[in-house]
Formats: structure tokens, sequence, C-alpha cells
């Protein structure tokens, strides 16, 4: 790069009368002004965050509402998109492939629901993670703001695209004979540990994807991995009941795996805790706490470079 | 009307911007671009030669630019194309970082511009509460300004146009709501890029009206425009900005007419 010094200017008129020529940064100093677009500490960025809450918020809503806003059936197709996917699943793993090994239909097809709904939350906010920076350049360039509400308002925009998926969800649960229970308010803390951890995973993504917006292209190929190793279609222990038993664990308590177990056993009357590995809520904690803060503290590393070329 | 901004009734001038040798790197992945075809890409891949010749390349925008901005200045930035001006307004609203310097502020300065937060398939309606959200005003402040907003857009004057996805309106009439959601919030330093072009005439003249009174309300003004008209009328200090470089600051006339003779108009 070319050093050409051109410090200050060419001045064509008699340089306005600083107060004693003082240097810029002690000039500064004098007058309290502060370094423009520094990185804030980590409480007073939580403040931020805290006191754009509104902005996360409807910022989410808006992009749930533009997502079908051009389709004629419109905001229906937010109930019906859940409930083709699950057909489709249904009629590949159940009717062709027969995958419900160990299971009755009556606990397979909401076995099978619940496991695709939810590993979607996550599926869905790591996606939509790796773009919350790359994707909204503009907005970045344009107004100033705590970066990371983006990833977070998307990965509430999972949350409330989840909440429909729930509606369809528990007709199918219904529809298979498990009626409603007190157990079914586990579905509330248990998406809410889904909700923090995938937020993490989002943070994480979210500085990943600005320096390297490639991962777009990557990570499909990942989420599909992940979802085939987690028992979205099967059953971990009854599908590797012949291999050691340590490869069923580190898949059982793989956190997408650890939450879809949660929803099913809050939801399926039949599908007990038996079903579970040990420490379940204990490891769906830990994954939540450990992911959602690494994955805050980790993105907000980076605040001050976000949005550079 | 420009002099008598120049110094406060105290006398005493107070810093409010200050550049310190400012220099600002983008880097850009030059995909596509040249010798992008994928084959060539994968052969720099497996020659792994130095990080930077990889598909990355960089564009020093803004070469050491130093200037001390006071309170009550309304200061224009002129300059050709890609001279590096609204990338200077960028990285003193503290949007793009600096690869060396240091740009020191009082407060923090905002850029007149929503655009990037609205969205084109909701409704004109739900685009002024984002926008105002966007920009960091409470929901109880945009309650009390979304009438004055939309007045002042003119949106309403031809039908209920406010309810409607902003897609189906007139790029003119995007434009007006634009600048209306923008310049509903008061600075302390605010930033105008080539904003008041926008709408039609009544429009335009609207618009510079609130564009003074956002001026006697923020403490400095910047306004990045190729209209020398606009940055007479608005401005009593001028950064002239060439290849990135400061090459001229002073009083508007000056180097309006420095620019003018160079540029040949």
């Amino acid at each position: 790069m070319s050093e050409t010094t051109h410090h200050g200017a060419v001045a064509t008129s008699p340089a306005p009368p600083v107060e004693d020529d003082l240097p810029p940064a002690q000039l500064a100093a004098a007058h309290g002004l502060t370094v423009s677009g520094a990185r804030p500490g980590l409480a007073d960025y939580v403040r931020q965050l805290w006191g754009r809450r509104h902005f996360i918020l409807a910022f989410s809503q808006a992009k749930l509402t533009a997502q079908y806003s051009k389709a004629k059936l419109g905001q229906l197709w937010q109930v019906a998109t859940p409930l083709l996917n699950a057909l489709v699943y249904f009629l590949i793993f159940g009717l062709i492939l027969q995958a419900n090994r160990g299971m009755s239909t009556s606990v397979y097809v909401p076995f099978l629901v619940t496991g695709v709904f939810v590993f979607t939350f996550t599926q869905s906010s790591v996606m939509a993670g790796v773009r919350a920076i790359s994707g909204n350049l503009g907005l970045v360039r344009a107004l100033h703001f705590p970066r990371a509400s983006l990833p977070v308002s998307f990965s509430l925009q999972q949350l409330q695209q989840l909440l429909f998926s729930m509606v369809v969800l528990v007709a199918v649960v219904v529809a298979f004979g498990s009626l409603p229970t007190w157990s079914w308010l586990l579905v509330v803390p248990a998406l809410a540990l889904q909700f923090v951890f995938n937020t993490g995973l989002a943070l994480i993504m979210a500085r990943l994807g600005a320096r390297t917006p490639d991962l777009a292209q990557l990570m499909p190929f990942v989420m599909r991995t992940w979802l085939y190793a987690s028992g979205v279609m099967f059953s971990i222990p009854i599908m590797l009941r012949d291999r050691p038993a340590w490869i069923a664990d580190i898949l059982m308590y793989n956190p997408a795996a650890i939450y879809m177990d949660l929803v099913r056993f809050a939801l399926i009357d039949e599908y007990g805790s038996s079903n579970l590995p040990a420490h379940v809520w204990a490891a769906g904690l830990a994954w939540a706490l450990v992911v959602g803060v690494a994955g805050f503290v980790y993105f907000w590393k980076a605040e001050e470079r976000y949005g550079r070329g | 009307m420009a002099d008598e901004m120049l110094a406060t009734p105290a006398g005493e001038r107070i810093p409010t911007v200050i550049a310190d040798d400012v220099h600002i790197v983008y880097r850009v992945n030059a995909g596509g671009g040249g010798r992008g075809s994928a084959t060539a890409a994968l052969s720099r891949i497996l020659r792994r030669d130095q990080g930077q010749s990889r598909g990355v390349r960089k564009v020093h925008a803004v070469r050491g630019v130093t200037f001390t901005a006071y309170r009550g200045e309304a200061i224009g930035l002129i300059g050709t194309n890609g001279s590096g001006k609204s990338t200077l307004l960028r990285a003193i609203a503290g949007l793009l970082p600096t690869e060396s310097g240091r740009v020191y502020t009082d407060g923090q300065p905002s850029l007149l511009g929503v655009n990037a937060a609205l969205m084109n398939d909701l409704t004109g309606e739900r685009n002024v509460i984002l926008g105002g959200l966007a920009m960091g005003m409470s929901r109880e402040e945009i309650r009390e300004r979304y009438q004055d907003i939309v007045d002042f857009s003119g949106i309403n004057e031809k039908g209920d146009f406010i309810t409607l996805p902003m897609r189906t309106y007139s790029s003119g009439m995007a434009a007006r709501l634009r600048f209306s959601i923008a310049a509903a919030k008061n600075h302390d330093v605010l930033m105008i890029d080539e904003a008041l072009a926008t709408g039609d005439r009544r429009f335009q003249i609207r618009s510079e009206r609130r564009i003074r009174e956002l001026r006697k309300q923020a403490g400095t003004v910047f306004l990045v425009s190729h209209s020398n008209k606009s940055i007479r009328d608005t401005c009593d200090r001028v950064l002239w900005l060439e290849k990135g470089e400061l090459l001229m600051d002073g009083p508007t006339d000056e180097v309006i007419r420095a620019y003018e003779k160079e540029t040949g108009k």
C-alpha cells in the first residue's frame, strides 16, 4: 500500500484557532470524547442488548411475517410447512423404510414428528446464525446497535416458528393416543433450555460466518450429518444394540438428542424415562449454559470488527 | 446563515468529533472477478501462497485523514465518486472499524438513514415502528411521533397507503417514507449522506427545512452531497476528499471554488 503521508490538510485559510494546538488524543481527553466504535465491557454490552429488546423482538416478528407475505395462503404456511415436513418424513421413514424398530406406530409417529420439529429448531437457528451478520451487512454498516441483537433475533424468530409447529405437534400427539397431562408442562423448560443452547450456537456461527461467509455453503452438510446421528427418525439404543455402548452414549448425550428426548418424554405417554439417558435434565442444562455463555462471550469479543469488508 | 454558527455563545469552541490519522481498508473477496473461475480458485487454495493474495483484495479507502469538528458546525464533504466520503462518515459513526488511527466523538454520532432496517414485504406502518426501534427510539417515542412521521412523508395524501406493503410503493414514495423515519430522531452528531435529493420538488423543500431543524438541534452536522448548491446552502466548512486523502479543509466558498476549478465546472 502506498504510504503517502498526508497528515492533516492543506489548509488554505489560517487553521482554526484550536486551543493551544493540542495533539488530537489529548484534545479528545481534555473534552471527554471517547473512541468511536470501541467495544463496550461485557456488563455494558448486556445492558445495551437489554435496552434493544423491543427492536430484537420486532425484528424477529417482522422477519417471520415477511417470510410468507407474498404467498396466497399467507400466514397459513406457518403451520402448513411443518405439517408437510412431518408427512414427508412419515412417508419415507415410517411407511417405506419401516425405521420404527422397537416402537409401535402410536409411539413412532409422534416420536418422529417431535424429533423433526425439535431438530429443525436447532438446525434453522444455526443456518440463520451463519448469515446473521454476513447477510445483514447493510444494517450493520448503517445503524448502531449491539450486533448480538441480530443472531439473538434470528433464533427468536425460529422459536416463534417452532410455536407454530407445536400446534401441529399437539394435534399429531393427541391423534395417536397421548392425551394432555401435567407432564406436558415439561415441554416449556425443555424448549427454554434448547432456545438458550441454540442462541449460543447461533452467536458462534454468526462470528464465524462474518469472517468466512463460505460456511453458509458448508453448514447444510454438517447439519444433515448431525440430523442422522441424533436419532431423529430412529431410537439410538435400539439401532446401535450390537455396537459398543460408548457409541450410543456419545450420540445420546449430544445436545440435539437430549432436547428431542426431553420433549418426547414430556409429550408421549408410552415414551417413558427408560428411553432417556441418565441425568438427562442436568445434561440439557449444562449444554444450554456452557454453549449459551461461551457463544455470547465469543461473539462479544469481536464486536467492533463486524461490518468490515 | 452559515457564519453565525461558527462560535458558541460562550466564545469557546468545543470539539465534538476528532479524527486522528484515520486509515480505512476494505478487504474484498474478489470472487467472480478476474480469474475467478472455479479451477482458478481451487489452484489458489492448493498453492497456499501468503494469505493476502488468496482471492482477497485490499482497498485502501481512506488514507490518513485528520481533522477536528466543533459544536455548531455544519461540515460538507465533497469529492468525486469513490473518494472515500461515505466510508469516512461510517468510520466517524463507529460503524466501520479503522485500520489505524482513531476517531474520538462526543456521544454517539448517527448516520441519517434506516433503509437497511426496513423490509419491503411489510406495511409502511410496521416499517415506521421497525425503523424507529432500529434507530434506538423507545416504543413510546415512536407512538408519539408516529402521526408526524406519516404526515411528513405525505404517504397518505393519495389514499391509505401506509397499511400496504412497502413493495407496492412507487420509488419516490418509498424514499419519502424512509427519509421521514430517519429524520424523526434528534441526534448529537448527525451525518447525512446525499439524502436531500429524494422525492418530488415539494418534498425536497420540506426535507431541506427538516434538515435545517435537525441541524439546529444537533451539535454537529456532516453532509455528503454532489450538489454544490445544497452544500453552499447548509454548510459553513467543507472537507474535500480525493482518493481517500484530505485535499483541502476550509470555509465553504474557498473550497468549493477550488473544487469547481479542479473538476472543470
